[in-house]
């Protein structure tokens, strides 16, 4: 099989697997990065969201062989160097945000990605950028006032 | 070392290290007879919460539920720490083993004891209910709202206040002082007159020779330091940076994966199994037919589960493949004239019958639900590691006790032999009190050597579950000449629990609330608030038309059914302020209210609907509950935020239809969740009435199907007899 070169969190990585392997299965068993979670499978729910060359993606519907050579982020990767969290994560628990918190890696990723390219969001914005990631538990309420608050920060 | 109390028994110890522990339990030799016989081996204990006093002065509370979304090792912790005068910044956690040590005592010994029952759904999932007394305490159940009010209540404040008084009489005995010149605060003991203090931890070792005292004083209400006070959750920063860990984050060295797929019908077995394609396909180990589902076994989960789905299995009929569209709810209806007014009695109050006949007028109108699935976030999976004389399983699981004794008994093992690890829950919402996926996991891997994963698709999880029953519920009133009800008539289809979901909060002289049933193949389960799902909707809709009969507003008319009950006036007062109802909202948007008493808590919502749109789209929710006193207000706020936001996923769009005899849907594509930018903002009033504590996981979601179904009305005249309410008006043709 082809080897294919992926660089996580800022780590050269080179797996060997069927290059139509989704990437969400190749972070979670090939690289054991446990933090990407599977919901759906066909690109509904966003629990998979991780960042492809700043693009957040779904991995569970990327096959790795798309991401060859990409940087990819994941939420293992969000926190700073020296383990600071990211004024989202930071946001998240100032918000009592999870519950359950299976949806939350997906979630935390789409609201890096909307703040990084958007610093100042308005209700509509947000719900353009995370109406892709589903929450059972319903914290959507805590999730838009987490994501202005770490606007802010 | 113990002493007896009514209430069951509290045991302490030191421990290697000298770390004091207090339980509370029970023990053989329990006065009440049932209990007695609970204890079949000698010397068996069951202790249902512990905490346990460290060297360093650390403070753990080891709590016996799972979490699942809903912060209970917070509150559960909380509860114990302020009654043992803790100091919150050294007190940790950990979650009970699943153990008979651990059994959900209070669960047990309310149902045992006479003065509760436990809910159905508990019985369902010891496969037979409580057939071996001995088996019935091999309960550790996560469900039915129950942590606070049973486990919190009963075990947690008083271990806490347990502890809290050996640790003074040691500190008094130490220092020759009078025990009431002591005072406690963040885990040090006061003597003021004398000017010394020291740590609790200097007092363990002699507190832990002490009997434990039969009655610890607890707190009032007034005395709280750490209840009521909205800390922040243990349990959340580590689902913030990917390192909490899910049933399916397990990883074990040599673990293979497992993908299935079960009968399309539900209650159909394998009839035969072509592997032409699966079984060259790359990374596949191993191909089995389980009799009631197959499953490959690969070397990675995408593997397994491209080869299941290759897999050509033909599956025996069951009867139930002549099902299709609308027959479940004819089925439904037909039982319901078939018992031809003569029901199952659950509640006869009055002679509704007769009131009836005598009235100025009487108003009937029928309702229906449809079968709904739970949809977790985590797909279902469970980890198993079969051995000779041993298993292991790591899963989220509501019901891990009653899962390793299946386990045990299916694999005809002791139950030492079997050894549960609990996991976080990717949400539960009842699906995970069911023992079906971690039995499957144990067949799987009883195949091999190693450890087998299996995870379910979110189409099987979807097509697998057991589902919240679809229901029809048909209503007479008779109405006297202002429009006020004299009688309350109720006949609806399969009744589970809790019992009390089908009794309605409103004064009405004569009522007749009856039951019948109707067999399908459709397997029930616990659904978050279960039967109050359904109930909730249908007496809710019913009241409000009745106000809409007499001319008057959904809360005017309620208000006036209960004014013999305070502690629901105010919450439905509570609630129509903050919702400012009877103001004039704009053309297209409408107002609708409901009011239920559900697991203790008392809860009324508002919601203001706009049905400009294709869809009617709910604005904003107020909601006023009243759970007696709210331990943590901003856990308490999120799980009724919560718990309105599932209830309106499933209002507006729930419905899981059969056609010949198997689920349609399977995805979220076709069985869709409310998301960001359909989330109403919700504003939530907590109400301490000092009432008997209520739950809080489950409470916010009954309220919130018929306040939106009475919002449409008033913004279009369309009354909404049944869901999904997102279609509504296809519903009018």
């Amino acid at each position: 099989m082809p080897e294919t070169k992926l660089v996580v969190n800022g780590e050269e990585r080179t797996v060997d697997v069927d290059p139509s392997t989704p990437l969400l299965w190749v972070l979670r068993e090939q690289l054991k990065l446990n933090g990407t979670k599977f919901g759906c499978g066909i690109a509904q729910c966003g629990a998979c969201t991780v960042h492809v060359d700043g693009t957040p993606v779904r991995s569970c519907s990327t096959p790795v062989a798309a991401a060859d050579g990409a940087a990819i982020t994941t939420i293992e990767g969000v926190a700073g160097e020296d383990g600071t969290r990211h004024a989202v994560q930071a946001a998240w628990v100032e918000h009592q945000v999870p519950q359950c918190g299976y949806c939350q890696s997906g979630q935390i990723m789409s609201a890096v990605a909307l703040l990084r390219d958007n610093p100042d969001p308005t209700d509509a914005d947000i719900d353009a950028a995370m109406s892709g990631n589903i929450c059972r538990c319903g914290a959507y309420g805590r999730i838009r006032a987490a994501i202005k608050s770490a606007a802010r920060a | 070392m113990g002493k007896w109390t009514r209430r069951g028994f509290i045991a302490a110890g030191v421990v290697s290290g000298g770390a004091l522990m207090v339980g509370v339990g029970i023990r053989e030799g329990h006065r009440a007879p049932k209990l007695a016989e609970m204890m079949t081996e000698e010397g068996e204990t069951l202790v249902n919460v512990w905490v346990k006093l460290d060297a360093d002065n650390t403070v753990t509370a080891i709590v016996p539920h799972s979490e699942m979304g809903q912060g209970v090792f917070t509150s559960m912790t909380q509860m114990l720490a302020d009654e043992m005068d803790a100091d919150w910044d050294k007190v940790t956690y950990e979650q009970a083993p699943a153990h008979e040590g651990y059994a959900n005592y209070p669960l047990g010994r309310e149902f045992l004891m006479g003065d509760a029952k436990v809910p159905g759904f508990v019985q369902d999932s010891l496969n037979g209910g409580f057939l071996r007394i001995a088996q019935s305490m091999s309960l550790q159940i996560t469900g039915g709202s129950t942590a606070v009010r049973f486990t919190g209540m009963g075990g947690m404040r008083i271990a806490g206040a347990a502890a809290r008084e050996m640790i003074v009489k040691a500190a008094a005995k130490t220092w020759k002082v009078p025990a009431k010149e002591l005072r406690t605060e963040k885990s040090h003991v006061y003597h003021d007159a004398s000017g010394r203090s020291e740590p609790y931890a200097a007092f363990a070792e002699l507190a832990g020779t002490y009997s434990p005292p039969t009655q610890p004083k607890l707190k009032s209400p007034d005395e709280f330091k750490l209840m009521g006070q909205p800390l922040k959750r243990f349990d959340i920063p580590s689902k913030t940076d990917g390192t909490a860990a899910f049933g399916i984050d397990v990883d074990l060295p040599d673990m293979k994966y497992a993908a299935v797929m079960g009968p399309p019908v539900l209650g159909a077995e394998v009839q035969g199994v072509d592997e032409t394609y699966a079984a060259d396909m790359p990374g596949v180990i191993k191909i089995l037919n389980k009799g009631n589902f197959v499953a490959v076994v690969a070397d990675g989960y995408w593997q397994a589960e491209n080869a299941v789905r290759q897999l050509d299995v033909t599956w025996t009929k069951t009867g139930a493949e002549s099902l299709s569209g609308g027959d479940i709810y004819a089925m439904l209806g037909d039982a319901i004239d078939a018992a031809d007014g003569k029901g199952k009695e659950d509640v006869a109050v009055g002679n509704a019958s007769r009131a009836a006949e005598n009235a100025a007028s009487v108003y009937e109108a029928e309702y229906r639900v449809p079968f709904l699935a739970h949809a977790a976030m985590e797909p279902i999976n469970a980890t198993a590691w079969v051995r000779d004389d041993k298993v292991d399983l790591w899963s989220g699981l509501q019901n891990p006790l009653a899962v390793r004794d299946e386990i045990a008994g299916a694999l005809d093992l002791k139950k030492h032999d079997v050894t549960i690890h609990n996991v976080m829950l990717g949400g539960g919402f009842g699906r995970r009190s069911e023992p079906d996926y971690p039995l499957m996991a144990v067949e799987i891997a009883r195949e091999f050597d190693h450890p087998v994963k299996m995870i379910w698709s979110r189409e099987q999880d979807t097509q697998q579950d057991w589902y919240r029953p679809a229901s029809v519920s048909r209503f007479r009133a008779g109405l006297d000449d202002e429009g006020m009800p004299v009688s309350w008539e109720n006949m609806f289809v399969q009744k589970h629990d809790p019992p009390e979901a089908s009794h309605i909060p409103y004064k009405i002289d004569n009522q007749l609330i009856q039951f019948t049933t109707a067999d399908h193949h459709m397997r029930f389960g616990p659904w978050r608030s279960v039967d109050h799902t359904q109930h909730g909707f249908f007496i809710e809709s019913f009241i409000d038309e009745l106000a809409d009969q007499a001319g008057q507003d959904g809360y005017t008319y309620r208000r006036k059914l209960v004014e013999h009950a305070p502690r629901y006036l105010a919450v439905l007062d509570a609630a129509a302020e903050a919702a400012g109802w009877g103001r004039a909202v704009p053309d297209g948007r409408g107002l609708g209210i409901a009011l239920v008493d559900s697991f203790g808590t008392v809860v009324a919502q508002v919601v203001e609907v706009d049905v400009t749109g294709p869809e009617p789209k709910v604005v904003h929710v107020w909601c006023a509950a009243d759970p007696g006193y709210v331990m943590n207000p901003d856990g308490f706020t999120a799980q009724i935020e919560s718990g309105i936001i599932y209830g309106l996923t499933a209002a507006l769009y729930g419905d899981i239809t059969i056609e010949e005899g198997a689920v349609v849907q399977s995805n979220f594509h076709d069985y869709p969740i409310l998301r960001m930018r359909d989330a109403p903002e919700i504003t939530v009033k907590l109400i301490n009435s000092g009432a008997k504590v209520g739950g809080g996981g489950e409470p916010g979601t009954p309220p919130i199907a018929p306040a939106l179904a009475n919002a449409v009305f008033a913004a279009t005249g369309v009354r909404v007899r049944s869901q999904p309410i997102a279609n509504f008006q296809e519903g009018l043709s």
